[in-house]
């Protein structure tokens, strides 16, 4: 296991914004770039791979990983539907996106399709309040979400999916 | 229509690049702050009365004077972007338009903290956001407003981004100092303050993106001029994210002299509640901060018209006021359930809290577990006291704030609200029936404008 060129010089980027012997500080930016780059989540090898890349001790990087719910410890679906439920999100009809998409998925909350396509999951408010309900789908955000809004996304993936197999 | 100093450009078509925010008058103040000694520039942030934004208010003038100097140590700003109170979404929107104005804010007050390094902590949830910071720093540096000797001036300075990964707790300032050191996000003991140990134990400030933007205009136009804008202890301008059931959501400037009922009815502000319905509740400034019923909104329980400031906010207490806070205003109409909004925010604080301390860590999942009870109509009277009697547990008996911030909203719905608590024990079938929805039971409400 081993990070591509251009993201180990990326890691050294990252490494240098930070005082000298303070490279720890690097550890969150690049648990993002592992889970990007090793399959959408955190496995324990990949953990391992970043504890040796900074020189640490794995369980520094573990209790990190576990702490931040942006890091996925499971699997997940190749599209990630973070939908939020937060209060003001819920004033605006939050729980009938979310109830659509379970239908529509044929999933619950936190599960993902057969095919490994979509993962659903609530998340607390992301900072859109104003432009409820929402979503995070990577690294943007779908907002003033509809039922209408919602199929197309999910068109959108399964487009975008079979183009890129 | 008040003034602006803040997001008046936005809507310039390119103000996101260099070019277009310097043809506007963008890094005046630092050519300014580089020709003053880094003194004046802190006196001049004093003489402005700027509170910080994050949501405590503290004045940022005196904060900046707290730093310790000791000789060969580095010192560091640190801007707060971590931006997760719900209903909080106003430094997205200055960072997504306008991103030079919180760059260039930085560089004047690393100049006047003497800080060569600065960060800008920012919710891993803004991936989008990072990579116009970037550019925005990546320009300021070719142009030689940021990196070695800016402007000839000998005046060193670098800023550089820190991705954070979904953590609420991250806000608050000594856990995101933690989590800038890669580690969790858990609060220290207070004292030390981080004015004196702070980013790897050295002096450090940390201030809310929408602080640091407001320097920007107080160098601009000096510090006296800015504390003309507004009123009392709430000077200049403040940035309010609106949402809720409003017809016009989103974020506003506004002078901190207008009327709350101007700034929910207004058609320049939040255009009123749509579909004809009821104001029924509000929570002002966050999630965390009290929510008000209507009639004690829009004017005090002295009977005075409410404003849009800090002091107008908390009048009457925790009684029969709320607070600043963030300025993320959240508006409730006459169909939504109280217990339900409030059950989300239990589940919020639940969910983020960093499991320190044990009053806020049982006693959020214990809320969140009681409301939800109520809210499904399982709930039995003495819950409600329950729930009040665990809230008053929390409140001041934790490390850091979030448990406060926990405990208050829960509180002043019960205190305001307490007949609806008592409505959903009453009327179980009731709540299994709708979820929220229960229209027809919110005070009716004098319509309050014409
Ligand atoms: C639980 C909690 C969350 C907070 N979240 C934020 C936040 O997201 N953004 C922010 O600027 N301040 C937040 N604060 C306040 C910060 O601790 C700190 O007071 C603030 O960043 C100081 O900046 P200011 O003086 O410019 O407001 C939070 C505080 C607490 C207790
Ligand atoms: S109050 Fe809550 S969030 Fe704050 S330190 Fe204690 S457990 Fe953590
Ligand atoms: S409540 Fe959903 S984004 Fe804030």
């Amino acid at each position: 296991m081993q990070f591509s060129e251009n993201t180990l010089q990326q890691v050294k980027e990252i490494i240098a914004r930070y005082p000298e012997g303070k490279h720890k500080s690097a550890l969150l930016p690049i648990l993002h770039m592992a889970q990007d780059e090793f399959g959408g989540w955190l496995d324990v090898p990949v953990m391992d791979y970043v504890a040796s890349l900074l020189k640490l001790e794995p369980i520094e990087v573990y209790e990190v990983a576990t702490f931040y719910s942006m890091y996925n410890l499971k699997p997940v679906g190749r599209y990630h539907f973070e939908v939020c439920h937060t209060g003001p999100c819920m004033v605006n009809g939050s729980d009938d996106i979310i109830a659509y998409i379970k239908n529509k998925l044929n999933i619950e909350v936190g599960e993902t399709t057969s095919d490994g396509m979509f993962t659903l999951k609530t998340v607390e408010c992301l900072g859109a309040c104003g432009y409820a309900p929402m979503m995070q789908l990577g690294k943007f955000y779908k907002e003033h979400l509809t039922k209408e809004k919602v199929d197309q996304i999910i068109d959108d993936c399964r487009k975008t999916a079979s183009l890129q197999n | 229509m008040g003034r602006k100093i803040l997001i008046d450009k936005v809507h310039i078509e390119g103000i996101r690049f260099f070019d277009t925010y310097r043809k506007n008058g963008g890094y005046a103040s630092l050519e300014k702050a580089l020709k003053i000694s880094p003194a004046e520039v802190v006196e001049e942030v004093k003489k402005s009365g700027l509170r910080g934004r994050g949501g405590a208010g503290f004045p940022t003038g005196l904060k900046w004077s707290f730093l310790a100097k000791p000789e060969g140590i580095q010192r560091y700003l640190v801007v707060n972007a971590d931006e997760s109170e719900p209903g909080t979404f106003k430094d997205r929107y200055l960072m997504e338009f306008i991103p030079h104005l919180l760059i260039e804010g930085m560089i004047v007050s690393s100049y006047a903290l003497g800080a060569n390094t600065a960060y800008i902590y920012i919710r891993g949830e803004y991936a989008w956001i990072i990579d116009i910071l970037q550019k925005a720093i990546d320009e300021a540096k070719e142009q030689s407003f940021l990196g070695k000797n800016i402007l000839g001036s000998g005046y060193d300075c670098e800023i550089f981004i820190h991705r954070g990964a979904g953590a609420y707790i991250c806000g608050e300032e000594t856990a995101l100092l933690e989590s800038l050191e890669g580690k969790r996000g858990n609060p220290r003991i207070k004292p030390p303050f981080p004015a004196v140990k702070g980013l790897w134990d050295c002096p450090t400030v940390v201030n809310n993106v929408e602080t640091i933007a407001a320097v920007v205009p107080i160098i601009n136009e000096g510090g006296d001029e800015y504390a003309l804008i507004g009123i009392g202890k709430s000077t200049g301008t403040k940035l309010i994210s609106a949402c809720g059931n409003i017809k016009k959501p989103g974020v506003y400037e506004i002078d901190m002299t207008i009327s709350v009922e101007e700034f929910i009815y207004s058609d320049e502000y939040c255009g009123g509640i749509p579909n004809g319905r009821r104001l029924k509740a509000c929570i002002p400034g966050g999630s965390s901060v009290p929510i008000l019923p209507a009639n004690l909104l829009l004017k005090t329980a002295k009977g005075e018209t409410r404003l849009m400031n800090y002091e107008s906010l908390a009048d009457g207490g925790f009684q029969s006021g709320s607070m600043m806070g963030s300025g993320g205003f959240i508006v409730l109409d006459e169909d939504q359930c109280i217990v339900r909004h409030t059950y989300t925010l239990a589940r919020f604080y639940r969910h983020e809290s960093c499991g320190q301390c044990s009053p806020c860590r049982e006693g959020t999942g214990w809320m969140e577990k009681i409301l939800l009870n109520i809210e499904r109509g399982k709930g039995k009277m003495s819950d409600i006291d329950l729930l009040w009697d665990i809230q008053s547990k929390i409140e001041g008996n934790t490390i850091c704030p979030l448990g406060d911030a926990a405990a208050w909203p829960v509180a002043a719905a019960i205190r305001h609200f307490r007949d609806e608590f008592e409505w959903h024990v009453q009327n179980p079938e009731e709540c299994l029936r709708r979820n929220y929805g229960l229209a027809g039971y919110a005070e009716p409400l004098e319509a309050v404008i014409s």
